[in-house]
């Protein structure tokens, strides 16, 4: 009875039975309800008043945040910082060509999603759009003033950095996940050598790895920009945990498909490509959509090496003497940030797969 | 019919031969880029002075480290201990954070599915916020919560008797070390042997469910009545922690470092376990339901008897990638300065310029941990699956 309503019911739908049957249908379920809303009516109300009430906005005001401390939030520290911590210490008066960088870069995103645009015209655009990026970036032509790479930072240079993480990482999983497959026992080994290895390390060991011991690694005289280091230990990174996504796709494609295309006397690269990379890719797309954004989180582990991401210009800000000890406003934002890119992602990917992947698949590939 | 001529050279016609070709190719090129970075960072340690090998494991660290598990530690000892001092606190953070990760996840989880609007809507809240949120913003969310926000010693929140929070950390009670606690130990694991064996028996002797014999309860009896028997002879004495100067003295006290890795690491991965904890249990056919119904059981002996056993075999595979995930995000330590194994390997790296060695002491204990883990997961799934029948 219980359950026919909760299902009949619409789920606005605020009727007396309605409430009954979703609130307080047994006894349990009506001290749960009752203890939620004691905790509620108990806490909210200073949380708001801390949060929006008493809280000071303006940069202008921020003297007063001393004083406040702990009553009300100090937004005045972003007020006072956002350029900042969105854009680093890209020269101040050149800000519009970040923010244009970052509008393409969100613009190309959006149309990505489209399925309707999921056709080699895509890899076009995105080429195009990479392009403009560049330039907005880095300048040098058509009477942009050049930007070396050193003053990129914030938001913009978290978006960067894994976008073209996982740029380079994906062809790379994909050789590495055939190459875990492959019947050859010495490309075999090395494949899965590579894959659990880093896998069982913890990134930020790969990222010391790139900041200290890759410049032991290189002749003398060969030196490599940090932010470059760092993204390649990011891709090394990226590529081992990809692999294993895509290599669960591979197994859950029937075994008939690359016989057929064998039986057909297509190449190894022939049935690869068009036979059953095509089908395995299709029904990875939702695990891999979470590895990236499993991989847009990781990039703030940049911080520990110093790479002047959205992490660390929020930390740089409040070292400054004004702003010790408004962390919980500064990491709140952070936490906004991340949670605008990260939430919208993870619901298109659960949209996703409920279009692409049929549900007894989907069990097979959760599994791996 | 017999090839006339014999064959010298292998053509790369031929599937076999030319698999050989490229795995020869694969592996020189892999050699040789081995080589070329070896030879590079020989001629550059040369070059720069620095000696490779692990003797300086034996040298005088000469750095403090704020907190140890279980052996003691002073500046004045070797790089070796100070390691094992950082791989002990890894193993204190991880091995806490596992077991409360999992309590705390599966209770989401459950709350997730629950039919009461308002908690499953909550725990669902609970489980998008966490998640999308990286890990490492959580830490330093909840060590700026610790050391900025609560109050100093002196005014210390109290929200239970004889807990204390403060920016210098958690401090609460332990009773306070007696002889006949090692007696209370002998018996609790006497109370756990027991336990195993009349379950053991139990499951031998029984033809059906009809035949029930409590065992949970005597289990449960032998291995809570046993150490309490001796518990409640024994003279009890809390050590509580008790305000002298700046600082709490007495009790047991958690850093503000430990505190915040602890939370950080159980909130962020509860989150994942809840999402696991739900895809099994939702992964039972709801046919299974309406048949442990039919049959007539309880609510709970359904749970125990027929949805757990299968839902476990879904658990089991992703919640080990959560617990190596666990262990392997202890080493944002460093970040808010709590002294794991990295960040000790990394002042190490700092003071003696030995990277090489430092990262490849990092990397062999954290593959070592995961495989460790990995193994032992497998074990105990391959156990499940036996247990639940086929598959």
């Amino acid at each position: 009875m219980n359950r026919l309503l909760v299902i009949i019911a619409p789920p606005l739908y605020l009727s007396f039975q309605c409430l009954r049957a979703n609130l307080f249908s047994t006894l349990p379920n009506s001290l749960a309800t009752l203890l939620i809303l004691f905790v509620a009516w108990r806490f909210l109300p200073p949380l708001f008043d801390w949060a929006l009430t008493n809280a000071i906005w303006s940069a202008a005001d921020a003297p007063l945040c001393r004083e406040l401390q702990t009553k009300g939030a100090c937004w005045a520290f972003i007020a006072e910082k956002y350029r900042f911590i969105l854009l680093g210490t890209y020269p101040y008066d050149q800000h519009w060509r970040p923010v244009l960088a970052l509008a393409l870069l969100l613009g190309l995103y959006g149309v990505s999603a489209l399925r309707s645009m999921w056709r080699p015209r895509l890899a076009l655009i995105w080429l195009c759009g990479v392009a403009v990026i560049g330039l907005l970036m880095w300048g040098g032509a058509l009477g942009l003033d050049y930007v070396e790479n050193e003053r990129w930072g914030g938001l913009m240079l978290t978006l960067l950095l894994s976008t073209f993480g996982i740029a380079f990482a994906f062809p790379l999983s994909i050789l590495l996940a055939l190459g875990r497959r492959s019947p050859m026992p010495v490309t075999r080994y090395f494949c899965l050598a590579y894959i659990e290895l880093i896998r069982g390390v913890p990134l930020i060991s790969l990222l010391f790895m790139a900041s200290v011991m890759a410049p032991l690694f290189l002749p003398t005289g060969v030196f490599i920009d940090k932010l470059l280091r760092a993204a390649i230990a990011m891709i090394l990174f990226a590529a081992a945990y990809l692999a294993e996504v895509v290599r669960g796709g591979l197994q859950a494609l029937p075994r008939g498909q690359e016989e057929a295309a064998q039986a057909l006397g297509l190449s190894y690269w022939q049935r690869m490509g068009f036979v059953v990379l095509p089908q395995a890719l299709r029904i990875s797309i939702p695990p891999l959509m979470n590895t990236f954004i499993g991989f847009f989180k990781d990039t703030s582990l940049v911080v520990v090496i110093g790479l002047l991401d959205l992490l660390t210009t929020i930390k740089i800000s409040l070292s400054e003497p004004a702003w010790i000890g408004f962390g919980v406003e500064a990491y709140l934002l952070a936490s906004l940030l991340y949670f605008l890119f990260c939430y919208p992602m993870s619901r298109y990917s659960q949209r996703l797969e409920r279009q692409l992947v049929p549900a007894n698949e989907a069990m097979s590939l959760r599994e791996n | 019919m017999l090839n006339p001529f014999p064959r010298l050279a292998c053509s790369l016609s031929n599937e076999r031969c030319r698999n050989v070709a490229y795995q020869s190719l694969l592996a020189l090129a892999v050699g040789l880029a081995a080589w070329y970075f070896a030879a590079n960072a020989a001629a550059n340690l040369q070059e720069r002075n620095i000696a490779s090998g692990f003797r300086f494991l034996w040298r005088e660290a000469g750095f403090e480290i704020s907190e140890t598990t279980l052996f003691s530690y002073s500046a004045a000892d070797t790089y070796l201990r100070a390691l094992a001092v950082g791989l002990l606190n890894t193993f204190r953070v991880a091995v806490v954070g596992i077991a409360l990760a999992t309590v705390l996840g599966s209770v989401i989880g459950l709350a997730r599915l629950s039919r009461n609007w308002l908690l499953a809507k909550l725990a669902a809240s609970y489980v998008e916020l966490i998640r999308n949120v990286p890990l490492l913003v959580q830490l330093f969310f909840w060590y700026s919560i610790i050391t900025e926000n609560l109050p100093a010693p002196a005014q210390a929140l109290n929200p239970l008797p004889g807990v204390f929070l403060s920016n210098r950390g958690v401090a609460f009670p332990v009773p306070r070390p007696h002889s006949a606690y090692v007696w209370i130990g002998a018996a609790l694991m006497a109370g756990v042997v027991l336990a195993i064996m009349l379950k053991r028996w139990a499951w031998h002797g029984r033809q059906g469910m009809d035949r029930r014999f409590p065992i949970i309860a005597a289990g449960a009896a032998a291995t809570i009545g046993f150490p309490l028997a001796l518990y409640l002879g024994a003279p009890l004495e809390w050590s509580r922690p008790a305000l002298t100067g700046f600082n709490f003295s007495g009790g047991a006290a958690l850093s503000p470092e430990f505190a915040a890795l602890l939370a950080g690491l159980i909130i962020y991965t509860a989150a994942f376990v809840a999402e696991i904890v739900r895809a099994g249990i939702m992964a039972v056919d709801r046919g299974q339901f309406e048949a442990a119904d039919a049959l007539g059981l309880s609510s709970r002996q359904t749970m125990r008897f027929v949805i757990l056993p299968q839902a476990l075999r879904v658990i089991v595979p992703p919640m080990t990638s959560q617990y190596l995930n666990l262990t392997k995000n202890s080493s944002l330590a460093v970040a808010i300065g709590y002294p794991d194994l990295v960040s000790i390997a990394n002042t190490m790296m700092n003071q003696t310029g030995q990277a090489i060695e430092g990262v490849a002491i990092i990397m062999l204990v954290y593959l070592t941990i995961s495989l460790t883990i990995a193994a032992f997961m497998n074990w105990y799934n391959r156990r499940v699956l036996q247990r639940g029948g086929d598959a």
